[in-house]
């Protein structure tokens, strides 16, 4: 008998490989590969998925990663992540400025009038979930109509380039506490060059949130929702759309617009608090940071959602739990939600997926060790046994 | 569109940061080392941690062994060495313990004693031995801090008023240089004294939670124990109290697998560090013909 442990590894490796390129192709004859245009636009909502998981807003190579992951979004997010380890930080933006963004969606479920307006956009909110079963057999012809229609029937003045914040309005009326200068003038956490060490500032928890797994983010949010918390959120305000990137220009230092990503913002609105809980990342003594006389009426309290890409179940979601973590941290948490180890340390999709993954991998020493316990324990359980038994 | 990658795989940065956070570990023996920790192209929990380590530290003509669960060959440490060989040209690798400059484990430290020269990486999945009572980071911070690990210490005790026996059988938590007391990775019980006061570097990554801490040469490394409960490795003994050898090698001081024979359904043991399995044999063969030729030579 030969040594049966782990061997011929590199050989299964390479058929492994193998295989899983060969199911990615097993199609009929006349099947086109995807190219990366096709699953940036008609898989355009796994794109931005993978975008936002992934971190690094690189459009081609995410649809690659996708190509590559057969459609795995935490596959697909984890190549896209594992790329950017090997690119240094080069720059580091302003704070920019999300009421210049170029709006294709902007809605608000705390007021029917907003200034500017409501937009729907593209959404499948209120879509009848029934199957569509023209697009089973679509003609490119049709396809390519679709576009032409569509745009043949918009005119540039349609919509315009900004819209104001709806935040705007309700901070005037006093209803939500003033901008935290001191807050803002920190330099923001870099998650991806300083471990989370608790505990952290907002900035990290909303830098974590903003790359986490979407249906993790989803499950911890949903938990609030359901009572394990008390966040009760309204919807102020959810924009999808294009916002200009700012860089100082190498050589005259002026601010110059390098490009634009496509980002979802969600601000949530929730039960009003007496001190204000954006107050708390300032310092934990009541009203400290703030001078105006507004300082001790209750207000609103906020919760802020962001990630690249279209994604808005998973800004709603991160808006949520941004105001049960500030809450959290000023009070202590009281469930989970409000436990920002807990959803910090859990929401990542990389490092869940790898652990649980892992777990496939050979255990054998470990195991061998846990059988060594047990049946230690089992003999001297036993030894016991039989003294008690003689000694009856 | 190409994607090339730096020797190391990691960007320059990244590599100083680990390297930096490697040194401070060696400083204080146990301590972990909080490190921002990069996503690499393998799953987190398949030794992302000890990777970096390897990647930041290895040099061009230095000779690395990886080994998963005491193997040259299972699929992960062959995974993980074509990796490195692929993003770090002009190192070699070995599968011998005694040739290597570098050594990758996870789940293992080898049978062979480490020498100064050497330096072992062992990935490591929960670096926190705290974790079992403490589930949170921050105060688990303060308890490493005071030295409290009272806590451990009575589920140590827990265990053997429950089991009359310590249930703990790898990872097994260790005191390092009187203070801190470390997850020595899930190496077995076996394993845990071969980290006191090793003439070798002995380096933990943990990836996922981003933390690295090390054994540094030379320095204390005591299992938890009590003065009535000594700490005990796994022991190898059958039936009639003889100590178990290795069906290949014959040899009776190694930490055995345990499998089925799936021709015969009997249980069978081999020896879990293959290189060591190995040597044995060859050593065992040239006995054996030094054996024949001493007798052609005496007949």
């Amino acid at each position: 008998m030969g040594y049966v442990a782990i061997k011929g590894g590199s050989q299964a490796i390479e058929g492994t490989k193998a295989v899983f390129d060969y199911l990615r192709t097993r199609q009929s004859n006349n099947a086109q590969p995807l190219d990366s245009d096709t699953i940036e636009h008609q898989l355009r909502l796994l794109h931005s998925r993978v975008i936002s998981e992934g971190g690094v807003y690189h459009p081609k190579l995410a649809s690659l990663a996708i190509k590559q992951a057969q459609g795995d979004t935490l596959e697909a997010a984890f190549i896209l992540r594992a790329y950017r380890s090997t690119q240094p930080r080069l720059a580091e933006t302003p704070i920019l400025d999300t009421s210049k963004m170029r709006i294709t969606r902007r809605i608000s479920s705390a007021f029917k009038d907003i200034p500017g307006g409501q937009m729907l956009g593209a959404t499948t909110d209120y879509h009848l979930r029934l199957m569509r079963m023209d697009l089973l057999d679509e003609s490119p012809e049709r396809f390519h109509a679709i576009t032409k229609n569509w745009l043949s029937e918009r005119t540039d003045t349609d919509i315009p380039d900004t819209f104001p914040k709806v935040l705007e309005g309700l901070r005037k009326e006093g209803l939500l506490p003033p901008i935290n200068k001191a807050e803002r003038s920190q330099q923001a956490f870099d998650i991806t060059r300083e471990p989370l060490i608790f505990p952290v500032p907002r900035s990290a928890a909303l830098a974590t949130m903003a790359r986490a797994e979407q249906g993790s983010l989803l499950a911890i949010a949903y938990s609030n929702m359901r009572g394990y918390g008390d966040v009760h959120p309204t919807v102020a305000e959810l924009r999808v759309g294009y916002l200009p990137v700012m860089l100082p220009h190498p050589i005259t230092g002026e601010l110059t617009e390098i490009g634009e990503v496509e980002i979802t913002e969600c601000e949530v609105v929730a039960a009003y608090d007496e001190q204000g809980c954006s107050s708390v990342a300032g310092g934990r003594k009541p009203g400290a940071t703030e001078g105006d006389g507004s300082k001790d009426k209750p207000t609103f309290t906020l919760g802020y959602g962001a990630c690249f890409g279209h994604n808005e179940v998973k800004a709603v979601s991160m808006a949520i739990l941004d105001r049960s973590l500030q809450k959290g941290m000023k009070d202590g948490p009281s469930n989970p939600s409000e436990d920002p180890e807990y959803v910090l340390l859990h929401v990542d999709g990389i490092d869940s997926m790898g652990f649980c993954t892992h777990y496939k991998m050979p255990h054998y020493v470990t195991f061998q060790s846990d059988m060594d316990r047990l049946r230690t324990t089992q003999q001297k359980q036993d030894q016991k046994q039989n003294q008690k038994e003689q000694t009856a | 569109m190409s994607a090339s990658y730096p020797f190391g795989f990691l960007d320059e940065y990244a590599k100083k940061e680990v390297r930096r956070s490697a040194l401070k570990a060696v400083a204080i023996p146990g301590y972990q080392v909080p490190y921002s920790s990069r996503e690499m192209p393998m799953g987190r929990g398949f030794g992302t941690g000890g990777l970096q380590l390897t990647l930041s530290l290895l040099g061009k003509g230095e000779t690395l062994k990886v080994i998963d669960q005491g193997s040259d060959d299972s699929v992960n440490a062959v995974n993980l060495r074509s990796f490195i060989e692929m993003t770090c040209e002009g190192i070699h690798t070995t599968t011998r313990t005694d040739e290597a400059d570098f050594i990758q484990s996870r789940h293992r430290i080898p049978e062979k004693p480490l020498r100064e020269d050497q330096l072992i990486v062992l990935q490591v999945p929960y670096p926190d031995p705290l974790v079992i009572v403490e589930p949170s980071e921050d105060k688990r911070k303060m308890l490493h801090g005071e030295g409290d690990y009272s806590r451990l210490l009575v589920k140590l005790y827990e265990d053997i008023v429950k089991f009359d026996e310590i249930t703990i059988s790898h990872r097994y938590p260790t005191r390092i240089n009187g203070h801190y007391v470390i997850d020595p990775s899930p190496i077995p019980r076996w394993d845990v004294p071969k980290l006191h006061q090793s003439p070798a570097l002995i380096l933990l990554g943990a990836g996922r939670e981003k933390k690295i801490y090390a054994v540094p040469p030379y320095t204390n490394a005591e299992p938890l124990a009590f003065d009535d409960v000594p700490f005990r490795t796994e022991d190898f003994i059958d039936k009639t109290g003889q100590r178990r050898a290795c069906n290949r090698c014959g040899c009776t001081s190694s930490f055995l697998d345990e499998f089925v024979d799936s021709n015969t359904g009997e249980k069978v043991y081999q020896c879990s560090d293959a290189d060591w399995c190995d040597e044995q044999r060859s050593t065992e063969k040239s006995e054996s013909i030094d054996l024949e030729e001493r007798e052609v030579a005496n007949g």
